[in-house]
C-alpha cells in the first residue's frame, strides 16, 4: 500500500507526546537502548546504508559497465543468467537484462537514481511542508484554514495521478523538453508534492503548541519579528520530528518511485532506477529469468529496511523521553 | 444469471446433468473486454472478431483467411460495378426472426449511417438493392475489386429487432442515454449473449439453432478482461483459465513446459515499422539545425541498415517475429517474394551517414509506446542502442498509448522518430499504403496515419490507379511498384510482423487465425 | 461545536470543488480520449466531430461548470470508454473494493495488534525480533512486488488460491458479494494480504510504540508496585490505553485503503474502483477519473472531519485554536 502514505501514523508515532514519565524509566530505556543487540542492528543498518549509498554514488568509478551508455550494449548479450549459473558469463556477475545490460552495474546506477529521486523529493516535501506548516501554525486564522484545506486537496490526489498530471503539464509547457532529464524532475515533483502534507501537519501541530509557550510570547513582547520567531525559535523544536519523518519517508519515496515505474510513469528504461528494473524484470519472472527482478528487488528491500531501521533509531534517539 | 450458473454447477456436481449433455465452459481472458455490443460502434479487431461469434457477415473467412460463404451462399460480379449476392435460406436470428434481404439492406444503411465507425466497409455512394427476399445487388459508381474483403466484420443486424430495440442508428460515442443494443445483441451466429458487463465480463451460450454444422462442444464461453500480462499468464498456469490472448513472447516457453497449458504461436498480420519525420524542414528533437537529415534518403537508409533485425527477433521477440521488407504481411500480398530487406550492415550505414555529411551522427528524439504492441518498449530500446553505433544518439521517450498517439498522431505529429504497427483491416495493401504512406499536410489531410510525413508523389499517383484497377494481376503489379519505390527511397523502416501467441489449456483444441480473431465455433473441449 | 462542524462542512465542500476544478484543468494533459474511442482508421473529420460532441473543445471552465451542475444530482456522465453511466459503474464496483478493504483491514488488525502487543511487552525476545523484521520487510517491499510473489507462490506453484479476480459473486439486493461463495473467499485471500500487509506493519509498530510508552508511565509502575499480575497490567491497563489512538489510525487507514487500493487491484485484476480508475487513466476516460477523484476527495474530507471532531474532544488546546480560527 505504497500509495497510502501513513501520514497520520507517522506523525503520531514521530511526534513526542507530552505524557508524564519517570526519570527511572528513561534511564532503564536508555540503558536498553544502549544494549548491544540494538546497537548491533543499527550499526549493521548504518553499514549497509553506507555500502549501498557508496556503491551508488561511486558507480561511475567502480561499476564494471556503464549501463547508460547505449553504445556499450550488445543485444546478443541479453538475458544471460548470473555468472555461476549455466550459460552465465564472467563479465556479468549477476547476469544481464533484456537489453544486455549488466545487472550489477545497472543496480549501482539504478540505486543512485532511486536515492537521488528519494532524497530530492523528500527535500522538496520538507521544504514545502515545513514552510507551510510553520506559517499555518504561527499565523492561525484564515491562513491556517486555507493552508490546511490545500493540504486536504493534495491528499486526495494519488501519487500516480499527480505524476501523470505533472508529466502531462510539463510536456505541454516545455514542448521540446520531454526526454530523460525531465522525467527525473517530474518524479521528484510528483512524489514531493504527494508527501508534503504530513510535514505540514506535523510542523503545524508542534507550532500550535510552541507558539503560546512563554518563551515565544516573551520573544514577541520584546519585539522580535514573526519570521525570526518562526525560524529561530520554533523551527528547532520541529526539526526532530521532521528529521524522523524524512528518514522514514525516504524509504517510502523510493518505494513510491518503484511503484510509479511499475505503472509506467517512472524513469525511462534507458536510464533505469531500481523501480524501473523491477518493472522490467517482472515481465520475465515467469520465463525463468528470475535474476532480473530478484537482485534489484533485494537491493530495494535492503535499502528500504536499512533506511527504515535508521529512521526508527533516530526517532527513539530524538525522543526526549528516551534522552 | 449467476443463480442460474450456480444451479447448473450444482446440477453437474450432483450428477444430474443438464439435458443437453455436460456443461463445457470455456474460460477466456483477453487484455480488454467487450464494451458496446454494437459491432458498428468501434472499428477494432478484438471486439468485432469476438462479436462475429454472435453475429455474422455475408462472407466468412476460414482458418487461412480465405473468403468462404457466410450469410451469402454465393455471389457474382455482373459487371465491374455490379455485384449480386445470393443469401442463405432458412437462417434465423436468435430471436426467431428469419434472415432476409431486408436485413442486409438495413445493415448496409446502418453501417453507413450516423455515428457508424465502419463506414469504410461499403462505399458511401453504392446502392444496395433488394432484388428478392434472398438476393441483394450492390451497384457501385467506381469499380472496386475488394468490395467484400472486409465484410466478415460487417455483421448483419435484424431489421425488426433493431427497430423494436431503438437500435436503428448507431449510438453516438458521446451518448448520454444508453442504447439497448449496446448491452445486448441479436445475430444469426453460433453463440448468443447470455450476460454482459461492459469492459469486464461477457458470457456467451451456445445457439442450438445455428444454421451451420456445429464443430464445437461448448455450452458456454466466459470472456473476462485481464489487462495485466503476468496475471493472465498466472491464471492460465494455475488452471483458472482455458484460453488467454495474448501471451507475452517471453512466457511462451514457460507455458509450453506446463503440464496443463500450451502456447499457440502464429505470425500475425500486423506490421511493425519506424517512421522518420521527413516532413518538417528542421527536426523537432535534434541538434541538427536549419535542415532535416531525414530528407536525405541516404540517412534513412543508414538507419535502416544499422538495425540488426535478426537479433531483435532472437533476443527480444524470442524468435516469434518475421523480419519484413514490406509494410504488409507476405500472407496478404502475392508478390511479396521478390522483396528483400536491405542487409544489416553497420559499415555501409556509417558510409552512408558520412556521404550525407553526418559522419559524427546527430541527436535524435524517439517516441515509443509501452502498452500497445508486443515488446514495443524493448524494440525501441534495442533500436536506440543499435543506432548509437552509427553515431545517432537517440533520446528515448516512452509513454502509454493514450499519450503516445495524442503526441505523434494527427494533428500534432509531434515526433521525429517513432514506432507504429498497422494491421490492414481490408487484408490487402492499398489500405496500408493510403493510410500510412500517402503524402499528407501538417493537418493530416491525405495519409492521416503517415506519422513520419514521408511524401512521394509517384507513390500517390500509383495509389490512385490501384484504387480503381479492376484486374487483380495488374493491381498487384501496381502495388508492387509502389512498394519498390518505397523500399528504394526508404520512406519508412519496416521491422517485422509480430506473432500472435495464445495460451491454451491442454483440455481444448482450437484453431488460431492469423488475424487474431477468436472463433468459438471450432473449439473442442475434453 | 455545531458551528465548528458546519463551518468544516462548508470547507469540505470547497475542498471537493477545488479538487474537481484542479482535476479538470489538468485532465487535458493526460492524453486524448478520442483516440481510445475510435478505430485506427477513423477520419480526422470523425475525430473532430467526436471531440466537439463530447464538449472537449469547450473552455475548461465551461466543462467544469457542466460537470458540477450534473454532479450535484449524482450524475457523473457516461464513461467514454465503456458507454455506461459512471454513477452506475461506481455503484457496481464499490462493493468489490469495500469487501477487499474490509478484509485487508481485518487481516491487519487481527495480526497487527497481537504482534504489536507482544513486541511491546517482550521487547527482547527472539520472536519479537522476527515480528519486527517481518514488519520491516512488509513496509520495505513495494506492494506490487509482494502481490506478484504471492501469486507466483500460492496460485501458480502451490495452487491454493486463485490468482486474479473476485471468484463467483452472489447478488444480495444491490450489493454483489464475493463473501458467500468458496471461490469468492479463495480469491479474496491473496489480495487482502497484499493490501493489508502494509497496514499490518503500521499497526504492529504503532501498538508497540504505544505499549512501550504506556508501560513506562507512572500508573503502570504503580500498578506493578501494587502487585497486580503482569497479565492484568498488560491487558487490563496498558492495552486499553493504547487502543484509542490505534482505533483512530485504523479508521483512517480504512479510508486510505479504500481510496488507494489501486495497485493491489491492478495486480490481482480485482474488479473494484481502483482498477476502474487505473483503466480510466490509461484510456483518458475523463468522466470516470473525475468521479473517482471526487469520491476519494469525499472520503478524505469525511475522515478528516471526523478526526478533527474527535481531536477537538480529546485535546482542549486544539479546540481553542480551532475556535479562534472561526
Amino acid at each position: 500500500m505504497n500509495e497510502a502514505s501513513p501520514n497520520r501514523l507517522s506523525s503520531t508515532a514521530g511526534v513526542p507526546t507530552a505524557r508524564p514519565r519517570s526519570r527511572l524509566g528513561a534511564l532503564r530505556d536508555s540503558d536498553l537502548w544502549q544494549s548491544f543487540v540494538a546497537s548491533r542492528l543499527v550499526v549493521a543498518a548504518a553499514l549497509l546504508t553506507t555500502l549501498l549509498v557508496g556503491a551508488a554514488f561511486l558507480a561511475p568509478l567502480i561499476a564494471p559497465h556503464n549501463p547508460y551508455d547505449l553504445k556499450s550494449l550488445e543485444l546478443i548479450d541479453a538475458d544471460r543468467p548470473p555468472a555461476w549459473e549455466e550459460g552465465g558469463d564472467a563479465r556479468f556477475l549477476l547476469g544481464t537484462d533484456d537489453q544486455g545490460r549488466d545487472i550489477l552495474s545497472t543496480i549501482m546506477y539504478g540505486t543512485r537514481a532511486s536515492l537521488m529521486i528519494g532524497i530530492c523529493s523528500v527535500l522538496l516535501a520538507v521544504a514545502i511542508g515545513l514552510s507551510l506548516g510553520l506559517w499555518a501554525g504561527y499565523a492561525g486564522g484564515r491562513i491556517d484554514a486555507a493552508i490546511m484545506r490545500v493540504a486536504d486537496v493534495q491528499l486526495t490526489f494519488p501519487a500516480i495521478l499527480t505524476a501523470l498530471l505533472i508529466d502531462g503539464v510539463a510536456l505541454a509547457i516545455f514542448k521540446r523538453y520531454t526526454f530523460e532529464g525531465g522525467k527525473f524532475w517530474i518524479l521528484v515533483m510528483a512524489i514531493g508534492l504527494s508527501y508534503w502534507v504530513q510535514y505540514a501537519r506535523t510542523v503545524r501541530g508542534v507550532t500550535l503548541v510552541e507558539r503560546d509557550k512563554e518563551y515565544v510570547q516573551a520573544a514577541r513582547l520584546i519585539g522580535i519579528g514573526p519570521m525570526k520567531i518562526m525560524f529561530q525559535h520554533i523551527l528547532p523544536n520541529v526539526l526532530g520530528p521532521v528529521l524522523v519523518l524524512a528518514t522514514i519517508n525516504l524509504a517510502l519515496a523510493i518505494i513510491t518511485e518503484a511503484t510509479l515505474s511499475f505503472l509506467g510513469v517512472g524513469l525511462p528504461p534507458t536510464e533505469p532506477s531500481l523501480g524501473t528494473m523491477i518493472q522490467v524484470g517482472n515481465k520475465y519472472l515467469f520465463s525463468g529469468s528470475w535474476w532480473m527482478v530478484a537482485f534489484p528487488g533485494l537491493t530495494l528491500a535492503l535499502l528500504a529496511v536499512a533506511v527504515n531501521l535508521l529512521g526508527d533509531w533516530l526517532r527513539d534517539a530524538l525522543n526526549p523521553k528516551l534522552r | 444469471m449467476i443463480l442460474r450458473l450456480l444451479v447448473v454447477t450444482f446440477a453437474v456436481l450432483c450428477g444430474i446433468g443438464a439435458s443437453d449433455g455436460p456443461t463445457k465452459t470455456l474460460r477466456f481472458a483477453a487484455q480488454g473486454g467487450l464494451n458496446s455490443l454494437d459491432p458498428y460502434a468501434l472499428n477494432e479487431t478484438f471486439s468485432q472478431g469476438t462479436l462475429a461469434n454472435v453475429m455474422e457477415g455475408l462472407i466468412k473467412r476460414d482458418e487461412n483467411l480465405k473468403i468462404v460463404p457466410g450469410l451469402a451462399e454465393r455471389w457474382e460480379q455482373l459487371d465491374a460495378k455490379h455485384w449480386r449476392f445470393h443469401l442463405r435460406r432458412g437462417v434465423r436470428f436468435h430471436d426467431g426472426a428469419p434472415f432476409t434481404a431486408d436485413d442486409v439492406v438495413f445493415s448496409a444503411e446502418r453501417a453507413r449511417g450516423p455515428n457508424s465507425q465502419i463506414r469504410g466497409r461499403i462505399p458511401a455512394d453504392a446502392q444496395v438493392v433488394k432484388v428478392d427476399d434472398y438476393t441483394v445487388d450492390f451497384i457501385l459508381t467506381a469499380p472496386n475489386p475488394i468490395l467484400n474483403y472486409e465484410w466478415e466484420t460487417w455483421l448483419i443486424f435484424s431489421k425488426s429487432w433493431a427497430e423494436a430495440n431503438g437500435a436503428v442508428h448507431v449510438q453516438p460515442a458521446s451518448a448520454t442515454a444508453l442504447n439497448p443494443s449496446a448491452l445486448k445483441a441479436n445475430g444469426t451466429g453460433p453463440f448468443m449473449i447470455a450476460s454482459h458487463e461492459p469492459g469486464t465480463r461477457t458470457v456467451f451460450k451456445r445457439n442450438p439453432n445455428w444454421w451451420g454444422k456445429t464443430q464445437h462442444n461448448l455450452s458456454e464461453v466466459v470472456l473476462q478482461a485481464i489487462p495485466a500480462d503476468a496475471t493472465r499468464v498466472a491464471a492460465l498456469l494455475s488452471g483458472d483459465l482455458d484460453l488467454i490472448d495474448p501471451v507475452p513472447v517471453q512466457d511462451v516457453e514457460r507455458i509450453r513446459q506446463s503440464e496443463i497449458a500450451d502456447a499457440l504461436v502464429k505470425p500475425e498480420l500486423r506490421t511493425m515499422f519506424l517512421n522518420m519525420d521527413s516532413f518538417r524542414d528542421e527536426l523537432l528533437y535534434s541538434n541538427v539545425k536549419g535542415k532535416n537529415p531525414f530528407k536525405d534518403a541516404r540517412v534513412r537508409k543508414a538507419l535502416y541498415q544499422a538495425i540488426d533485425i535478426e537479433t531483435i527477433k532472437t533476443k527480444i521477440m524470442r524468435g516469434m517475429s518475421q523480419p519484413t521488407p514490406l509494410m504488409i504481411s507476405p500472407l496478404l500480398f502475392p508478390l511479396a517474394g521478390e522483396f528483400h530487406r536491405w542487409p544489416y550492415d553497420v559499415a555501409s550505414a556509417r558510409r552512408l551517414m558520412a556521404e550525407a555529411g553526418y559522419a559524427d551522427g546527430f541527436e535524435l528524439g524517439m517516441d515509443c509506446p509501452n502498452d500497445r504492441y508486443v515488446n514495443d518498449e524493448e524494440i525501441c530500446q534495442a533500436v536506440a542502442a543499435m543506432l548509437s553505433r552509427i553515431g545517432v544518439r537517440v533520446k528515448l521517450n516512452v509513454m502509454p498509448k493514450a499519450k503516445y498517439f495524442e503526441k505523434i498522431g494527427p494533428k500534432r505529429y509531434d515526433s521525429s522518430f517513432n514506432l507504429l504497427g498497422w494491421t490492414p483491416s481490408s487484408l490487402e495493401s492499398y489500405g496500408v499504403l493510403t493510410n500510412t504512406v500517402r503524402c499528407r499536410d501538417a493537418e493530416g489531410r491525405g495519409g492521416t496515419f503517415n506519422f513520419g510525413g514521408y511524401c512521394n508523389p509517384h507513390i500517390d499517383a500509383l495509389l490512385n490507379s490501384i484504387l480503381v484497377e479492376d484486374d487483380m494481376a495488374k493491381r498487384n503489379e501496381l502495388i508492387a511498384e509502389a512498394f519498390r519505390l518505397l523500399h528504394h527511397d526508404v520512406g519508412t523502416i519496416p521491422l517485422h510482423q509480430q506473432s500472435l501467441a495464445w495460451g491454451v489449456s491442454r483440455k481444448i483444441n482450437v484453431l488460431q487465425r492469423a488475424d487474431n480473431q477468436v472463433r468459438f465455433e471450432k473449439i473442442w473441449m475434453q | 461545536m455545531l458551528a465548528f462542524a458546519i463551518r468544516r462542512l462548508f470547507e469540505a465542500l470547497m475542498v471537493m470543488l477545488a479538487v474537481a476544478l484542479i482535476a479538470f484543468a489538468l485532465f487535458r494533459y493526460v492524453g486524448d480520449p478520442v483516440n481510445q474511442m475510435v478505430g485506427q482508421d477513423a477520419t480526422l473529420a470523425d475525430r473532430a466531430e467526436l471531440r466537439r460532441h463530447l464538449g472537449l473543445d469547450d473552455p475548461v471552465i465551461v466543462q467544469f461548470g457542466r460537470f458540477v451542475s450534473h454532479a450535484v444530482r449524482f450524475d457523473f456522465g457516461i464513461s467514454y470508454q465503456l458507454k455506461q453511466s459512471v454513477t452506475g459503474m461506481i455503484a457496481e464496483r464499490f462493493p468489490a473494493t469495500f469487501e477487499l478493504a474490509l478484509a485487508a483491514a481485518l487481516f491487519a488488525v487481527v495480526f497487527g495488534i497481537p504482534m504489536g502487543v507482544y513486541t511491546g511487552i517482550y521487547r527482547d525476545s527472539w520472536l519479537s525480533k522476527v515480528f519486527l523484521t517481518v514488519s520491516l520487510i512488509g513496509i520495505s517491499l513495494p506492494t506490487f512486488l509482494i502481490g506478484i510473489l504471492l501469486i507466483y507462490l500460492f496460485a501458480v506453484k502451490l495452487g491454493w488460491f486463485s490468482s486474479f479476480g473476485r471468484g463467483e459473486v452472489i447478488t444480495v439486493g444491490f450489493w454483489r458479494t464475493g463473501l458467500l461463495t468458496i471461490s469468492g473467499l479463495k480469491a479474496l485471500v491473496l489480495p487482502a494480504i497484499t493490501l493489508g500487509l502494509f497496514q499490518m506493519t503500521l499497526i504492529t509498530r504503532l501498538v508497540r510504540a504505544e505499549m512501550l510508552e504506556v508501560l513506562r508511565t507512572d500508573y503502570i509502575k504503580f500498578a506493578r508496585a501494587r502487585g497486580l499480575s503482569d497479565r492484568a497490567i498488560n491487558f487490563g491497563h496498558a492495552l486499553r490505553n493504547t487502543l484509542v489512538p490505534v482505533i483512530t489510525i485504523i479508521g483512517l487507514q480504512l479510508g486510505l485503503i479504500i481510496a488507494f487500493a489501486i495497485i493491489t487491484e491492478s495486480v490481482f485484476q480485482w474488479p473494484g474502483m481502483g482498477l476502474m480508475f487505473i483503466q480510466a487513466v490509461q484510456n483518458a476516460d475523463i468522466p470516470v477519473m473525475a468521479a473517482y477523484l471526487l469520491l476519494v476527495a469525499f472520503l478524505f474530507v469525511l475522515i478528516n472531519l471526523i478526526v478533527d471532531l474527535v481531536y477537538v474532544r480529546i485535546d482542549p488546546r486544539i479546540r481553542i485554536y480551532s475556535k479562534g480560527t472561526g
